[in-house]
């Protein structure tokens, strides 16, 4: 920021001001509760009262009690330390997915903004196609492919999203680069690489933020899915889509507390992100709903 | 004025319109009546009130909204009114004709659907005949290939063409009243000058009552019987057309007068009316003009004034300008 | 709708299907090792004369184009190629689940645009305190994924009140029904709650509309406009997301179909892809693809014809 002179332009040196709204409680709340979920996939595994993948033939399909309280699954093992034990597999391939989409779809984005003409075209044709081709049966086909895991279903899935990053990214930066401020730039002998990033990239930085958020719901959803389905995270891994149909046998015999407990963790995190992503969105410029 | 009951007949109309907290006073009191084929005109600064006032001889006004006061239309109570009797009053006794036909005409349907509409679903008249009907009045406004017009989307047809079948669908319903809001702004002038030959010259053929809002000065002087003067949400003059230039009794007819533009003017000849025009909301004790009136004494800021005879016309204010012409008639 | 927009979507429909089945053919060359061991079904061992036999049978020493070509045209006449793991040709495997599939994805699509609007419609029109509880309700429905809907449908519906059968398909149309009701609730819930919002945006915008109060000062009955000028409006968009909800539905009945043990298409293309099974896997992706970019386009095209603002590019 502050390692280069600022361009001798009238409130051209960065972002032109926006009115900063305050953000409601609801969104706060939102935030706090992903926190915390962030806070467990980091520190997890030493919140776990037990080892997530300690069997004990003898306590299996326990209830709720001292020493588990949340109960223990078929073998035994504790459901509260594997829910724990789970939030940073659960939550770091959707993050990655994430990442990848965002990284990858914003740098398309700038491409087919600034330069247009065939790229644009070539970029935006290509989405379309890749815009047809469903998430979840690109990763059922990538770990047909390449096996059951995770691996496989975060590149399909990362492909899978790059239209939702790209589409919303090249719209803001087409309009960003109509702006007098970006040609004036140009005029003054400022480079492509250095209007991008410290011009066009931090302008757009909130919208590909929010992007992102909302992206990051959907992909904990898709790899979650993917695990229940049995082509993601394999076992004994506590991914909390994989222990949702692990505990599936369970509900039959009146044990539903595996699949629910998991499910709650992954309908709750998605109910905040998606809070988070649209009070996020309304303090967009610009962004009423 | 028929001594006879008037056709319209508004007294002490006053509109609470619901706010943030409570409700405020938006009209405060209007006296407006009109006889049977007559034409009068609402003319006011922006926010005045008008388009309030001639709503709310149809109910139609935002949701929440409070009327007091007495609005009769041929004797009957409008806020009296049963929805069915509303229905039935609205689809056969007063028609209206909005500002922008492009927004008040449903898009994504037929010009066609629009027009029939006012007569198969709100008065069952069978779609034939209604088909029929509405082709002949299209003529009458002056659209000849009326069955290729009907087929159209509004999108396809130019403003002025539209605000032709907008006039159409009121005449359409063949009521007693036109309620007219500002039919003619969305125009450029000589479709303006058409659009309203055309609606003249079909009150004339069917002795058709009107309330024309506007602006124009001119043009209501042109087209109404009567002039009708609105400031802050209150009318507070009323004079025969022909009155209006050397007949206006009040300050803010007058100024209003002054300040329009004409032909030959030039920008420094031109006198804006000094101050902000208030709206409804914001009127103060006494005079609602006092701030603004250059002949305003302590009893207008103390005592708010009624309509009563002055001149020609009546006009709500203490001390009005007496004419010559008034003067030696008295 | 102008003759060049359906052009326009028709041309899109073909580039992407073609663009798609490169793709799908072309994963299984990305795959790790040789892919006529993977034909056979990665887990076993092959015998060497079986993989020859197989390479020639897939055109998989030709040219890469060719291949496709070969397999690509076979899929479109209908032949897709023989599963070796089922000991089946694909197109019969596929023709024997296609049923289940169909019957799930028409009943959970019922369900979003029947649902969906009328709740929407009812929460826009009713303001107040039934719009605030049903808008919470439908934005709690829209985070709960298909998968974590089922597992709590058959607690609730098959287990504490035994009300519907967990498993299968059923047979005749009763038994169809009552089996496929949870599943198809569970595949619709998310998309029921998303169009139902959509709906009561757009409605309540429509209601807003000016030319909603013209056909109010007409004297035209309150059903009218309401179904008329306010629906009738609100229809472009609504029709476009329950669109895309419809097209959702294809891509997750995968999820639905393994939960509660129906022998669709998806599980079919799930239980071939744990086994590796790829002739299987690309030809029901090519399906599942094709019917999702055909969905998407005959919703744009209709709601286009919805909405005339659309066809005309957008400017009115
Ligand atoms: N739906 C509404 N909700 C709240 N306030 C309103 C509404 N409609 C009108 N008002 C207010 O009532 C006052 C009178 O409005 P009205 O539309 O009658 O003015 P007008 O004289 O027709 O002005 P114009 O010449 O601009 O059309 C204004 O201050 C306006 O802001
Ligand atoms: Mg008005």
């Amino acid at each position: 920021m502050s390692t280069a002179p600022a361009p001798v332009l009238p409130s051209a040196g960065r972002t032109p001001p926006v009115r900063r709204r305050r953000l409601d409680t609801a969104t706060l709340a939102a935030a706090a509760v992903v926190g915390v979920f962030v806070l467990l996939a980091l520190f997890g595994p030493l919140l776990a009262p037990h080892d997530p993948n300690a069997v004990d033939p003898l306590g299996v399909n326990a209830g709720s009690s001292a020493g588990h309280l949340l109960g223990t699954d078929d073998t035994g093992r504790d459901i509260l330390s594997r829910i724990l034990c789970g939030a940073r597999a659960s939550m770091a391939a959707p993050a990655l997915v994430v990442l990848v989409s965002t990284a990858a779809g914003t740098a398309l984005a700038l491409c087919a903004a600034w330069f247009g003409g065939w790229t644009d075209r070539l970029v935006s044709g290509a989405l379309d196609v890749v815009f047809g081709f469903p998430g979840l049966i690109m990763a059922v086909l990538a770990a047909a492919v390449f096996g059951p895991g995770l691996a496989a279903p975060v590149i399909a899935l990362s492909i899978a999203y790059l239209p939702l990053v790209t589409r919303v990214v090249r719209a803001a930066a087409l309009k960003e680069r109509s702006l007098p401020y970006v040609s004036a730039l140009g005029l003054l002998g400022a480079s492509t690489p250095r209007i991008w990033l410290r011009h066009l990239l931090p302008n757009l930085a909130p919208l590909i933020l929010v992007q992102a958020t909302i992206g990051f719901g959907y992909a904990l959803l898709d790899v979650a899915a993917v695990s229940f389905i049995g082509l993601g995270s394999q076992p004994p891994a506590p991914e909390w889509g994989l222990m949702v149909s692990n505990g599936a046998p369970g509900i039959l015999t009146g044990q539903p507390q595996q699949s629910l407990y998991a499910g709650l963790m992954i309908v709750v995190l998605v109910i905040a992100v998606n809070l988070l992503g649209s009070g996020l969105s309304r303090r967009l410029p610009g962004g009423a709903a | 004025m028929s001594a006879a009951a008037p056709l319209l007949d508004i007294r002490g109309l006053r509109i609470d319109l619901p706010t943030g907290a409570g409700s405020a006073t938006a009209v405060h009191r209007v006296d407006l009546a009109l006889a049977a084929g007559e034409a009068a005109a609402l003319v006011g600064e922006s926010g005045s009130g008008k388009s309030l006032t001639a709503r709310s001889v149809l109910r139609l006004l935002p949701p929440g909204a409070e009327v007091h006061g007495e609005l009769r239309f041929a004797g009957e109570s409008v806020p009296g009114m049963s929805r069915t009797r509303l229905r039935e009053f609205r689809a056969g006794e007063v028609a209206m004709v909005f500002q922008d036909p492009r927004a008040h005409i449903n898009p994504a349907r037929s010009v066609g659907d629009f027009l029939v509409e006012g007569l198969t679903a709100a008065r069952g008249v069978p779609v034939r005949e209604a088909r029929r009907r509405v082709e002949a009045v299209l003529q009458e406004v002056g659209i000849p290939d009326a069955e290729r017009r009907m087929r159209q989307r509004p999108g396809e047809l130019s403003g002025g063409l539209l605000q032709r079948v907008m006039i159409a669908a009121a005449l359409a319903a063949e009521p007693k009243l036109l309620l007219a809001d500002e039919p003619t702004t969305a125009l450029d002038v000589t479709t303006q000058e058409e659009v309203m030959a055309i609606v003249t010259e079909a009150r004339e053929a069917r002795g058709l009552a009107m309330l024309f809002i506007t602006h124009d000065l001119e043009l209501a002087a042109a087209v109404c019987d009567r002039v009708v003067v609105m400031y802050a949400g209150s009318t507070v003059e009323e004079l025969p057309s022909g009155a209006l230039h050397h007949g206006a009794a009040h300050p803010y007819t007058r100024a209003l007068l002054a300040s329009r533009p004409s032909v030959g003017d030039t920008a420094s000849g031109l006198r804006a009316i000094a101050g902000r025009p208030l709206s409804g909301f914001e009127v103060p004790a006494g005079c609602s003009f006092a701030p603004r009136c250059p002949r305003a004494r302590d009893a207008c800021r103390t005592d708010t004034p009624l309509l009563r005879a002055a001149g020609t016309g009546t006009s709500a204010c203490h001390y009005p300008h007496i004419t010559e012409e008034a003067e030696q008639r008295a | 709708m102008t003759a060049s927009f359906l052009a326009t979507r028709l041309t899109m429909l073909v580039v992407t299907v073609l663009v798609a089945s490169l793709g799908i053919y072309g994963a299984f060359m990305l795959a790790p090792g040789d892919p006529a061991t993977l034909l056979v079904g990665g887990a076993r061992k092959p015998d060497p004369a079986v993989l020859d036999r197989i390479r020639a049978e897939y055109h998989l020493d030709d040219p890469f184009f060719a291949g496709w070509w070969h397999w690509f045209s076979g899929c479109l006449h209908g032949d897709f190629g023989r599963s070796l793991v089922y000991r089946d040709s694909v197109g019969h495997l596929i023709g024997e689940r296609a049923g289940d599939t169909f019957a799930l994805v028409a009943y959970a699509a019922v369900l979003v645009l029947v649902l969906g609007t009328a709740i929407g419609t009812v929460a826009a029109l009713r303001g107040g305190r039934t719009e605030a509880l049903l808008t919470a309700a439908t934005s709690g429905v829209m985070a709960v994924p298909t998968f974590i809907m089922s597992v709590l449908l058959i607690w609730v519906f098959a287990v504490e009140l035994p009300w519907f059968p967990v498993y299968g398909s059923g047979t005749g149309f009763g038994g169809t029904l009552s089996h496929l009701t949870l599943p198809a609730v569970a595949l619709a819930v998310s998309w029921v709650g998303y169009v139902a919002q959509v709906t009561r945006t757009s409605v309540r915008t429509e209601l807003r509309g000016e030319h909603v109060e013209t056909a109010r000062s007409r004297g035209v009955p309150e059903s009218v406009v309401i179904r008329r000028h306010v629906l009738r409006n609100a229809s472009g968009p609504i029709f476009a997301v329950s669109g895309v909800g419809i097209a959702g539905l294809i891509a997750t009945t995968a999820v639905a179909e393994q939960a509660f043990g129906i022998g669709g298409l998806g599980a079919l293309m799930i239980d071939a892809a744990l086994k590796q099974d790829l002739a299987v896997v690309q030809a029901v992706s090519l399906l599942f693809v094709v019917l999702f970019v055909a969905v998407n386009t005959v919703v744009d095209l209709v709601s286009a014809a919805l909405d005339p603002r659309t066809a005309q590019g957008g400017s009115r």
